[in-house]
């Protein structure tokens, strides 16, 4: 009984070590990337070839969510608005939601699921055909030369992808407020324009997109070069990438939302 | 300046608590072809990583060009790296890149040549490997052993002074063999470089080898010009020159008496 007991309790320690040993390990590496970035910037092509196959191939995937989103958006907005004689203020409901939360969130969970899965994947798999150990046989570090790169790409276009997000959005909710529903044109936009503020909303939106693209592609390359070099540990690895992101994203998007919201 | 370029003194190294080299002596003099053999699992790859600086010894030292690899700083790792190519077993080639831009990969990371003059080089070692034509191929479009002489052609794209080759022969047909056993020769004695070559394959490497060391247990059992080994009578090089299954090398790795796992759970 005791002996169970106590099983279950070192277990459960041992478990509590490891994450806290692999948060030390992932907060070492982000100080090397940080470090070694000035490097990456210097070959600058690598970037942008990474900001292509990171945040361009995400798009579509982005943008049609996007689409959707803000259609539900407004259609559920305009249910419950009608009710109080306020219709047209769908617009600014609609386009706050996506500035302040929906754009920045959904498509950070996104990406952890489309970019994120593939940074993790390529990474372990470099790793586990001995790539990155071949790349440092050639004196050239696979943190300025493969990490650091991946890295900026994902902090560069997460904040894009979001703007994105959020204008894709606002354009579905438009299609589905008035020329569906009948809201006044000139009336969604006008109080849009009238109730979204730049400081508060859009610029807070872009600082949680990029805390996200930090977040999620330091997981992304941390779980890829961690991974065991087996096709098991990849695997996992990838897994890994998904749950932690999400969990990093809806964690931080609170700990931000209480900062930015004052009462 | 010593006559070595690598040296190995009293080398111990070990995962995990276990010790795969158990005091190791070895020396490489600048210009030869020098052979490490012994059976699967007997420490070759480790041998060449504790060379290249990517692990550290638990005891002893390894030297290179005068410098004690481990007490070097990063930079200095780096620095020595520069003068060392290696050909990795698996030939570990960069899959997202083509064959021609693995092989510039060293040139642009260390040189700022100009474009046309890395073609030139690319295409030079490409050729030597008889892979000139397959320059725009990627990794996954050639066959192991194709990618086995585009990782050489890689390894020797900077004229390093010290060359490893894991396993250079392993997977290759016997004519390329052939071919590749004379490159590595021929490489060696152009470019005034030191080769350290991981094999299997007594006949070819005794051809090309000026020194040849036996590795087993941890330790140097045999060594000598392969002429002195071809006529030696110890057991262990009589037994891994001839590819007899008995000897002091057992093939299987320890395991209970096969009959009684076999009949485990019967009576007989
Ligand atoms: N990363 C590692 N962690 C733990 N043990 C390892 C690791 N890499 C190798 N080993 C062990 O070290 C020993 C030597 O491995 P090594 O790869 O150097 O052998 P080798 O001589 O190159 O064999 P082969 O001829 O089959 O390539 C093996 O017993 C192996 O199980
Ligand atoms: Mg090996």
């Amino acid at each position: 009984m005791f002996d169970r007991i106590g099983k279950a309790l070192s277990g459960t320690g041992h478990r509590i070590i490891d994450r806290i040993w692999r948060f030390g390990s992932a907060a070492r590496m982000f100080v090397y990337v940080l470090l070694s970035s000035a490097d990456s910037f210097k070959r600058i092509r690598i970037v942008t070839k990474e900001i292509y196959s990171t945040g361009v191939l995400s798009l579509v995937i982005i943008l049609v969510s996007a689409f959707f989103v803000g259609m539900v958006l407004a259609l559920q907005g305009y249910n419950t608005l009608q009710k109080y004689g306020s219709s047209e203020a769908i617009g600014v409901l609609v386009a706050l939601a996506l500035v302040r939360e929906l754009g920045p969130v959904v498509t950070a969970l996104l990406f952890a699921g489309r970019a994120g899965t593939a940074i993790t994947a390529e990474i372990g798999l470099m790793k586990t055909t001995e790539q990155l150990s071949a790349m440092e046989m050639m004196a050239v570090s696979p943190i300025s030369r493969v990490i650091a790169p991946r890295f900026w790409a994902g902090v560069i276009s997460m904040p894009i992808l979001a703007a994105l997000f959020s204008m894709v959005g606002i354009l579905g909710g438009y299609l589905v407020a008035v020329p569906i529903i009948g809201v006044d044109s000139g009336a969604f936009w006008s109080q849009m324009q009238a109730n979204v503020d730049f400081r508060d909303d859009i610029v807070n939106g872009i600082i949680k997109s990029v805390v996200f693209g930090v977040a999620c592609s330091m997981i992304a390359l941390f779980e890829g070069y961690d991974a065991p070099p087996t096709a098991e540990g990849v695997s996992r690895a990838t897994t890994r990438t998904v749950v932690n992101s999400s969990l990093a994203v809806l964690g931080l998007d609170f700990i931000l939302t209480s900062f930015m919201i004052h009462t | 300046m010593s006559d070595n370029i690598v040296e190995i003194n009293d080398l111990s190294f070990g995962y995990n608590g276990r010790l795969i080299h158990k005091g190791i002596n070895m020396v490489f003099p600048r210009g030869k072809v020098i052979a490490i053999m012994g059976g699967s699992g007997s420490g070759k790859t480790t041998l060449l990583r504790l060379i290249g600086g990517q692990l550290r010894p638990v005891e002893g030292k390894v030297t290179v060009d005068n410098e004690i690899v481990h007490e070097q700083s990063r930079d200095g790792i780096y620095r020595l790296r520069r003068k060392m190519g290696m050909l990795f077993q698996f030939g570990a080639l960069f899959t997202d890149l083509s064959v021609f831009e693995n092989v510039a990969f060293p040139i642009r990371e260390h040189t700022n040549l100009p474009e046309s003059m890395i073609r030139d080089f690319v295409l030079l070692k490409l050729n030597a490997v008889g892979l000139r034509g397959a320059h725009n191929l990627m990794p996954t479009e050639l066959s192991g052993g194709m990618s086995r002489r585009v990782a050489l052609a890689r390894a020797v794209a900077l004229d390093p002074a010290i060359i490893m080759y894991d396993e250079p022969f392993a997977g290759l047909d016997p004519i390329s063999m052939g071919v590749i056993c004379n490159l590595i020769r021929r490489l060696n004695d152009a470019l005034g470089a030191t080769s350290i070559v991981v094999t299997h394959d007594v006949h070819e490497m005794f051809s090309i080898a000026d020194y040849v060391y036996f590795v087993s247990d941890g330790r140097v059992v045999a060594e000598g010009t392969p002429q002195e080994l071809k006529n030696s009578t110890a057991p262990f090089v009589h037994q891994f020159v001839h590819g007899e299954a008995d000897g002091p090398v057992p093939f299987h790795y320890p395991a209970p008496d096969f009959k009684s796992e076999l009949f485990r759970g019967y009576d007989v």
